[in-house]
């Protein structure tokens, strides 16, 4: 028992380890890295979130969901939107920030619950389907809608921008414009953080009972209903767990732009994410966080190739694949792992 | 072999039989006109039975006859469209599978049901899920009733292991297990949701006959350790007929004999429904 309680634990702690480690490097090379690598390392956060909480729904709870980049959206929209609303009323940056990020999370996560009852009534190919369909509609809300703040406080719109405001007022979001004029207040550091309370999030889930029920309806959903586990409530706690950990993701991400749109969390994101996952292997969270950076700054390391970049990329990314999947060289990797050498000798 | 246990089973007031024992206290089971019919063709019709508290019962009939239908309808996998069943006294018209299970029936499958990519002890722990209380944050923020309830679940899990003699494999992978564990594990699983009444759906299958033996013990076993009744349908006669009270038989989803191992083995109707009917000369 003692063994493998430590061998889950160790695993968590060396993973907690990598991105401390991380952070730290990175904090002490700030002087000598590229300005175009300095400014994708909010972004690289961003993406390590995302990728660990798709990889909660992908990995742990073992559903496809095609349409991530819209709690993304949520979370960004709102969490922006909260932050720009409180301007005035708070004015320490990083306090603000948290704020926007609890607001994104806690909007997304409502997202999360009500997408969640269509869609977790479905399995397998119908429900990736249908979380794709509401991706691309969270993107059309998105592009339509118009929200301002004057005096008498929040005004919406949809489709045309009759919000009407009072003499000061001020538009927030503008329709396909997105929200324009954010203060970049998303730091490393807060990314970082956000990063760290994601896995510990994520881990201290799947390693409780709620983590287990959820195993266990992946494996088998007839058996897990046979030992009394109510399916459809485990299965929405991953689910709006999931959304509202990319909602704070999102915000994270806006907040290192000046201007946000609701086209950058289209189909693509959500499938870039889910490649992350897939990449690093599903349930494995060490591995969804390497290849969520490695994939960010690739295209950036890819500048020479100049028009081929992205042919390269896909280049580079089937090798891996391939290499990853190769039995010789995982038997080769594995010499180097002690839990591998148990894992033959047995 | 083990001895055989003589039980008289007597008739009670639904004119079913029970174990003499069982007689005074309220059956834990009972079927009326239970029945369910796919389209035109009915799978199951008038199935009528009664399982007193502690009694162990068989039941049994050819390939096809019905049996994992009736298991499938008593934990409301398939909605029964006709009919009653009462478990404790209670209708279960209105439960779904998982609460079926919360109000005491538990169950093991044909086909193994494991939780493949969850350790043994966290297939065990799982099961325990309706009886612990700690919220989704205690356990994100690890909060005293997390620790105190795993605990508890931790030595439970190890203690229901030890009937087995799994204690040793509660770190190993559910789905890298002989069949014969898996088999096992499953049981344990299902002991470990807390049952009054534990269906085992051919829990010999695939089984030695020293594992078979063993096997008979154990259920013997459990019943006395925890006072609970138990369901068994199996094609293993000798185990049958050792270890079940009462014995029920099934052919095309009517049961046609209903009675103790010894009457059963005398039923013509059985024996026809087995070997065929004898030629005329």
């Amino acid at each position: 028992m003692k063994l493998k309680l430590n061998k889950t634990t160790r695993k968590n702690f060396a993973t907690y380890g990598v991105v401390i480690l991380a952070y730290v490097l990175l904090q002490v090379m700030k002087g000598s890295l590229s300005s175009s690598l300095k400014g994708m390392l909010v972004p690289i956060c961003a993406y390590v979130v995302m990728a660990i909480s798709l990889n909660l729904t992908v990995g742990i709870l073992g559903e496809l969901s095609l349409g991530h980049a819209g709690f993304m959206s949520v979370g960004a929209f709102t969490g922006v939107t909260a932050a720009i609303a409180l301007q005035n009323v708070i004015p320490a940056a990083p306090l603000r920030l948290a704020v926007g990020l609890a607001v994104g999370a806690a909007f997304a996560g409502i997202a999360g619950f009500l997408i969640g009852i269509p869609v977790l009534r479905l399995n397998g190919d119908y429900l990736a389907i249908v979380t794709l369909a509401f991706g691309e509609i969270i993107k059309s809300i998105f592009n339509n809608l118009y929200v301002g703040i004057d005096k008498n406080g929040m005004q919406f719109s949809l489709l045309s921008d009759k919000t009407n405001l009072a003499e000061g007022g001020k538009l927030i979001i503008e329709g396909p414009m997105g929200i324009g004029g954010i203060q970049k207040i998303s730091t490393f550091t807060a990314g970082f953080i956000l990063v760290m309370i994601t896995l510990i999030i994520v881990f201290n889930l799947v390693n409780s009972r709620a983590g287990r029920a959820i195993m266990a309806i992946r494996d088998n959903h007839i058996a897990a209903e046979s030992i009394g586990l109510h399916v459809t409530h485990y299965k929405m706690m991953a689910f709006v767990t999931s959304a509202a950990l990319a909602g704070a993701a999102g915000t994270l991400f806006a907040m290192n732009y000046s201007t946000i749109m609701a086209n950058k969390f289209d189909f693509n994101t959500s499938i870039l994410v889910l490649v992350f996952v897939v990449l690093g292997g599903q349930g494995n969270m060490l591995g969804s966080i390497v290849a969520a950076a490695a994939l960010t700054v690739l295209p950036e390391m890819l500048r020479t190739f100049a028009d081929y970049r992205m042919l390269v990329y896909a280049i580079v990314l089937i090798l891996v694949m391939l290499t990853t999947n190769n039995a010789t060289l995982r038997s080769w990797f594995s010499r180097f792992s002690l839990k591998n050498r148990e894992k033959e000798a047995a | 072999m083990a001895t055989r246990q003589k039980t008289k089973l007597v008739p009670i007031p639904s004119k079913s039989l029970v174990p003499e024992r069982d007689v005074d206290k309220r059956p834990i089971l009972e079927c009326i006109n239970l029945g369910i019919s796919f389209g035109g063709l009915k799978a199951v019709e008038g199935f009528d039975l009664t399982i007193g508290r502690t009694e162990i019962a068989g039941l049994i009939g050819p390939n096809g006859a019905g049996k994992t239908t009736v298991f499938n309808l008593l934990t409301k996998v398939y909605q029964p469209t006709m009919g009653t069943v009462l478990l404790d006294g209670m209708d279960t018209h209105d439960m779904t599978t998982a609460q079926v299970n919360r109000n005491g029936i538990a169950r093991t499958f044909q086909n193994i049901r494991l939780f493949q990519n969850l350790t043994v002890e966290e297939n065990v722990k799982v099961a325990m899920d309706a009886h612990m209380k700690y919220n989704m944050w205690s356990g994100i923020f690890r909060m005293p009733g997390y620790w105190k309830e795993e605990k508890i679940a931790h030595e439970r899990a190890l203690e229901l292991l030890s009937i087995f003699h799994m204690e040793d494999l509660a770190n190993a992978q559910a789905g890298s297990l002989p069949y014969g564990a898996q088999r096992r594990l499953e049981i344990v699983r299902a002991l470990a949701t807390n049952p009054s009444l534990l269906l085992l759906d051919e829990p010999a299958a695939g089984m030695n006959p020293s594992e078979t033996a063993e096997l008979m013990e154990n259920i013997r076993k459990i019943r006395d350790t925890f006072q609970i009744a138990i369901l068994l349908i199996e094609h293993d006669m000798n185990l049958v007929m050792n270890i079940c009270e009462g014995i029920a038989v099934l052919n095309f989803g009517r049961i046609i004999a209903k009675g103790t191992p010894d009457d059963i083995q005398a039923n013509p109707a059985v024996i026809e429904a087995y070997l065929g009917k004898k030629k005329e000369a």
